[in-house]
């Protein structure tokens, strides 16, 4: 059963991935990208991870692929960026690295990992937003208080980053 | 319930992430390749996740949470200067972007 939900969920990840890549419009693009979180989400909670799967739903899923529709709509940039291309040769060089990256991830994946496959039991509570936080708040306590000075200097310089010039705006009023 | 196992996780992390990595290279929307970036971060946080299911320890996913708090502010920053960007130049294509005269 698991191994028919991984497969399922797997495939429309790829896929939804590839639309990604592929689809000229951008706001199409957003939204396969949410479609390819959600299935990712999926594969959490296989993995035993419940509560890193409501995050991954409502933090990107939700809240950061918002803000890029958003920014999206805001813009107008939509349209596709499919015609120019100043430098002919890029696109099938950048196909060719993707396929020899993969054959390496590939090998890795089935070759270099000698991991042994634990049983339920053992993995059963790990997941659990118990555990996390226990291991957050204290293992991880310092990297935690650092994840919250990064987000306040994220939202400063977003302001910056988008404050209109003082001197601007009065020579336009 | 047999589980599936981590290698096909690293797997699927690895097609994902090569997926992203040919969006960055091919498409020159600057709004696209910052999802395709989001995309090779969430296949990091796949194999993150796999390996802590295979080690039986927590740390991988408190890692995970940390890569997904990192990409909102860095999606935030990242999208500020894309609208800074689009009211001096009126476009998101990146080669129109190439000079760094203001």
């Amino acid at each position: 059963m698991a191994t028919v939900i991984f497969y399922l969920t797997a495939i429309v990840a790829i896929l939804a991935a590839l639309a990604m890549v592929l689809s000229p419009n951008a706001v199409h693009s957003a939204l396969f990208l949410i479609l390819n979180f959600c299935s990712v989400a999926v594969l959490y909670l296989l993995l035993r991870a419940p509560f890193l799967a409501a995050v991954q739903v409502t933090v990107y899923a939700g809240a950061i692929m918002v803000l890029f529709l958003f920014v999206i709509m805001l813009l107008g940039a939509e349209k596709a960026d499919l015609g120019s291309e100043p430098v002919g040769w890029q696109k099938p060089v950048a196909i060719l690295l993707g396929i020899v990256l993969l054959v390496e991830g590939g090998f890795v994946a089935y070759r270099g990992i000698r991991l042994p496959d634990m049983t339920a039991a053992q993995a059963n509570d790990i997941g659990s937003p118990i555990t996390i936080s226990s291991v957050l708040f204290s293992k991880y306590l310092l990297p935690f208080e650092i994840i919250s000075i990064l987000l306040l200097i994220a939202i400063v310089g977003t302001v910056v980053l988008t404050r209109r010039d003082r001197a601007h705006l009065r020579e336009e009023a | 319930m047999n589980d599936v196992s981590t290698n096909a996780y690293v797997l699927l992390s690895a097609i994902l992430f090569t997926i992203g990595v040919v969006g960055v290279l091919t498409r020159r929307n600057a709004i696209v390749m910052f999802m395709s970036v989001e995309l090779m971060l969430n296949s990091a946080n796949l194999a993150l996740i796999a390996f802590s299911r295979a080690r039986a320890e927590s740390d991988g996913q408190v890692i995970t949470f940390f890569v997904i708090a990192v990409a909102a502010a860095e999606v935030a920053v990242g999208l500020a200067l894309l609208v800074s960007i689009f009211r001096a130049k009126q476009t998101t294509n990146v080669d129109d972007v190439s000079t760094l005269k203001g």
